[in-house]
């Protein structure tokens, strides 16, 4: 029959093209996500102050994060604070904190208290309406009695700005992470 | 509604009781005019009877068990003319009729009875022009829904992609004009790039009995087909404009159409359709609207023994998805569950602003033919496809104007047919197909890609055949093997390679390491095998019997095996499995088909066992920096889904009909003995319409559409820290939403304008009484509601 010399003629040509590879994909480095969040909380009265910090160097991968406080906060006293966003998946380590700031309208930090105490976040850098950013904030009226607690960090991207906190700020996480902190005396 | 089915079924009871006594044979011979030589494959279709006969290689047919009366039959042929005669039967008549290839008075008469029918063994279900014509700015997701047994799977009120009996993405293949579509048709969110107002109309083939297209296709096939262009010298168009309420916005197609007598054709066609934010009954949903565009060309020779087509088409989408739809984490998710309404509404505008996607679809085609006599008909095709898929997300910084995914499938098709006309008691049709397909995903995004590079080789080969195994028995019988080589870059996260001990049982695959990532050659090979093997049967000239079963294999797709990594339009983290195997489904398929005085009617119960069927299912909350993110993975299991599609129309009058749908199924996961997930509820259509059938042709229908709630669902609850609240909270994504009932209005007018000029207007109504509902297929039920009303007013013109 003479449909058969195309299909052998067909094997062939396939059998030539099957040989060749695929060039190597190029690598892409994940630069916009936020690897790491730190927060240094300095006390008014001088006492040593309190680093809450997260890392998740896989970005969405399998790995937990590595979450870290050092240092206790102490029940009355005020504290003020800075976060710093990083990506350290990049080297060098690109530092994020600036672009968030840059895009402050669209971006708000959260802090949820999850537990039997009280602690007053109030956000000490605005957008450019006047809603909180809350990268640089202070702490005030830290009570409850003294023991472990849970507090929990979010950055949300294009919140609704005003809102009521994260019931009705829509939006999506950028970052977010939950601390064992401990209130003492 | 109840009441209306009752009727039904007594209208139903009463058409099955009347029955008639006829005996008489009508038969004859078709002969080309030139040189009085037999014409094989011309078709014969009597007026007011089912059956379609084509004529064997002596140019022979014939019809048996006619009743003594007037008949009305078109005699027509792919290559040549048609013709109308009249036949005035009282007793066995035989007759020799001669097709020409000249000019004809009565070219313009259309066969709805098509001679190249995909499958003699399956019923297929047809789209026709009107419908199309009628729904002009929607999407081929929704007008297949006419269709029973036929659903969609929606992620935008834009996105929308065809389940068929169960089974949507890479087990269902769209062709446009011959083009098997190769558009990353296995992600959800990418809906099947085909402008419907370029087609004439569409089929859909429920199962892979159509082999000559697809051996993987274990859903069906869905087939898209421009209109015919008859052989006279003509210049015709046709052009449709319609505006909807609901989007505010609309569409224009246009269609031009120059003939010549001598064979040659040429044909060009566009769309424009544009809408705004689209709404539901209470509230607008923001960043919905969309932009589509597309043109058309097509440029040929149709001689009786030879020919050529060259075809390019363009289709370029800009679809907004709405914004409340866009999260990252679970927690994100839950809120959005819990709320009544999506968190950002806005009022309602034609801008469209991320998260949006920008599909773009080029085609080229060329196509040959040469007959020969008594030998058969060999068909050669190439066609290069070009898909480019940007998809924009809400991002940060410098890389707000960068799309997220970056897409870029390229593919060359190959395909050699041969039909053979040099047998008698038996046709074939024998085939060979070749295809080369290379996938770009641009590493420019910055972001970490689901699909990897990779270049694929498929070699497919098919041998069909049909014959009359006795007086009106058809037996259909076919197989085609399917060679598949995939040669894939692709860079695994370390975390992800080791947790799966991928660094033990593919370390062949391993180049090199990178930082905290693995670059991989795998080298995948498929070899598939399919095959078909049906009945059909004429029970007399007023029923018609099908069967078919199928076996058909497909390979996984990129995405079941490489996925890896956040989803960002789906919001979640979505794991391949390189391990996978290939699937196949067996499909038992019977249809019974009866056009009998005034009733009509079609049933088709199915089953369907896939072995090793792939799908994704939720399986637990990953905590990341990023929140908690759910996690799909992709699973192999057996399933089964059996089902029941049936067809009513009752003619109650000369003006007035009733119509019945019924679109019944279950999925079950056989080895987890769990129902299957995301198979469409039970749907009934009941439709009443009044029909003028004078020469304005007014028409009215009303309809309701009635979906059940799906209620055999597999559960899968997650439980996802909540930081207001401190606590786990359990979040359900399993539960469908209630059953809901849309009413539907649709009504037409013909106004001659002139002799050759006809303009139809239509005005259609979705959703008269503006339910409010959710779907349980479209993954916007967690965000928000569906489509309120929409008034749709249709203009179509002739000339």
């Amino acid at each position: 029959m003479s449909v058969r010399i195309p299909f052998f003629k067909f094997l062939v040509v396939l059998s030539v093209f099957s040989c060749s590879d695929i060039d190597e994909a190029e690598n892409v480095n994940e630069e916009e996500v936020i690897t790491s969040m730190n927060i240094t909380c300095i006390p008014a009265d001088g006492s040593p102050g309190v680093e809450l910090s997260t890392i998740d160097l896989d970005g969405d991968g399998p790995n937990l994060p590595d979450v870290t406080v050092v240092g206790k906060f102490k029940i009355g006293v005020e504290y003020t604070g800075v976060i710093e966003f990083l990506n350290e998946s990049v080297t060098p380590t690109e530092d994020l904190t600036t672009e968030i700031e840059t895009e402050a309208n669209e971006h708000q930090v959260f802090f949820t208290i999850n537990g039997s105490y009280t602690l007053g976040y109030i956000a000490t850098n605005k957008d450019s309406k006047g809603h909180d950013l809350g990268t640089k904030f202070k702490l005030t009226d830290i009570a409850g009695s003294a023991g472990k607690y849970k507090l929990t960090v979010t950055l949300i991207h294009q919140p609704k700005k005003p809102n009521n906190g994260l019931t009705d700020t829509g939006g999506s996480t950028d970052i977010e992470a939950t601390f064992d902190i401990e209130l003492v005396d | 509604m109840r009441v209306i089915l009752l009727l039904f079924f007594l209208f139903f009871n009463l058409g099955l009781v009347h029955s008639q006594n006829c005996d008489l044979i009508f038969s004859g011979y078709v002969n080309d005019i030139r040189n009085s030589s037999p014409l094989k494959n011309a078709t014969i279709q009597i007026q007011g009877i089912i059956d379609i006969m084509e004529t064997n290689s002596e140019g022979y047919f014939e019809f048996q068990s006619l009743c003594p009366k007037n008949y009305s039959i078109i005699i027509s042929h792919p290559n040549g003319k048609t013709k109308l005669i009249s036949v005035e039967l009282d007793q066995n008549i035989q007759k020799t009729i001669e097709l020409e290839f000249q000019m004809n008075e009565l070219d313009e008469v259309i066969v709805e009875g098509e001679s190249n029918l995909k499958s003699k063994t399956i019923f297929e279900n047809k789209i026709s022009d009107e419908i199309i014509e009628d729904n002009s700015s929607s999407t081929l997701g929704d007008i297949l829904k006419n269709i029973s047994g036929v659903s969609s799977i929606n992620t935008g009120n834009s996105i929308i992609k065809p389940i068929i009996n169960g089974l949507y993405g890479s087990r269902v293949d769209v062709l446009n004009n011959e083009v098997n579509l190769q558009d990353q048709q296995w992600g959800i969110e990418h809906a099947p790039n085909l402008d419907i107002n370029s087609a004439a109309n569409i089929s859909v083939i429920k199962g892979a009995g159509a082999l000559k297209y697809s051996g993987s296709a274990i859903g069906g096939i869905v087939i898209a087909e421009p209109p015919k262009v008859f052989l006279k010298d003509s210049l015709y168009g046709k052009t449709v404009i319609t505006g909807g309420t609901n989007g505010r916005g609309g569409s224009v197609s246009t269609r031009l159409t120059r003939s010549f007598e001598n064979g040659w054709f040429t044909s060009l066609q566009g769309t424009y359709k544009r809408f705004g934010d689209f709404e539901t009954p209470d509230y607008v949903l923001s960043n919905s609207g969309l932009i589509d565009q597309s043109v058309s060309f097509q440029l040929g020779l149709n001689r009786l023994n030879y020919g050529f087509e060259f075809f390019v088409s363009s289709v370029n989408n800009d679809i907004g998805i709405i914004r409340a739809s866009h999260l990252h984490a679970a927690s994100d998710q839950l809120r959005a569950i819990k709320s009544d309404e999506p968190w950002h509404i806005e009022p309602f505008t034609y801008k469209i602003n991320p998260p949006f996607q920008e599909v773009t679809h080029n085609i080229a085609k060329i196509k040959l033919f040469k007959s020969f006599q008594d030998i058969g008909k060999f068909t050669f095709q190439y066609h290069f496809q070009d898909n480019k898929r940007l998809e924009f997300d809400v991002r940060r910084g410098k890389y707000k104007e960068i799309p997220a995914t970056n897409l870029r499938l390229k593919t060359h098709t190959i395909k050699l047919d041969f039909d053979s006309e040099f047998l008698n008691f038996f046709d074939f049709n024998y085939g060979l197909e070749g295809e080369f397909q290379n996938n770009f995903p641009s590493p420019d995004t910055g972001i970490k890609r689901i699909i990897p590079d990779y270049n694929k080789y498929d070699f497919g080969t098919y041998f069909i055949s049909n014959f009359e195994l006795k007086k009106n028995w058809v037996m259909e019988m076919g197989i085609r093997y399917d060679f598949s080589q995939m040669n894939v870059s692709k860079w695994y996260r370390e975390s992800f390679w080791l947790s799966r001990d991928y660094d033990k049982l593919y370390s062949d695959i391993f180049v090199r390491k990178a930082g905290n990532q693995i670059l991989t050659a795998p080298k995948l090979r498929f070899n598939n095998l399919s095959g078909t093997i049906g009945l059909s049967k004429n029970i007399n000239q007023f029923s018609k019997l099908f069967f078919n079963y199928s076996i058909a294999s497909r390979a996984p797709n990129p995405s079941e095996l490489f996925s890896e990594g956040l989803h960002h339009s789906a919001a979640r983290v979505e794991l391949g499995d390189l391990s996978f195997k290939r699937e196949i489904g067996h499909k038992f398929g019977f249809t019974y088909l009866k056009d009998k005085n005034n009733l009509s009617l079609t049933v088709n119960p199915y089953i369907n066992f896939v072995d090793d069927f792939m799908l994704i299912i939720p399986t637990e909350i990953r905590q990341t920096n990023r929140g908690n993110f759910q996690v799909w993975e992709y699973m192999q299991t057996n399933a089964r889904i059996w089902g029941l599609d049936f067809d009513m129309s009752y003619k109650l009058n000369e003006k007035f009909s009733l119509k019945n749908q019924i679109s019944f199924l279950n999925g079950k996961d056989l080895s987890n003995s769990t129902p299957l997930i995301n198979m469409p509820p039970t749907n009934i259509k009941n439709e009443v319409s009044y029909n003028s059938n004078n020469i304005n042709k007014l028409f009215f229908s009303i309809q309701s559409d009635y979906t059940f709630k799906q209620n055999k669902y597999p559960l899968h609850i997650l439980e996802v820290f909540v930081a207001e609240t401190g606590e786990m909270e359990k979040l359900d994504l399993s539960t469908p939403p209630p059953g809901y009932q849309l009413l539907n209005f649709r009504s037409s007018i013909l106004l001659k304008i002139a002799d050759d000029y006809n303009l139809k207007i239509g005005l259609n109504i979705n959703n008269i009484l503006n339910k409010k509902y959710k779907n349980y297929l479209s993954r916007m039920r967690y965000y928000a509601h569906d489509l309120g009303r929409n008034v749709i007013l249709n203009m179509s013109f002739d000339y």
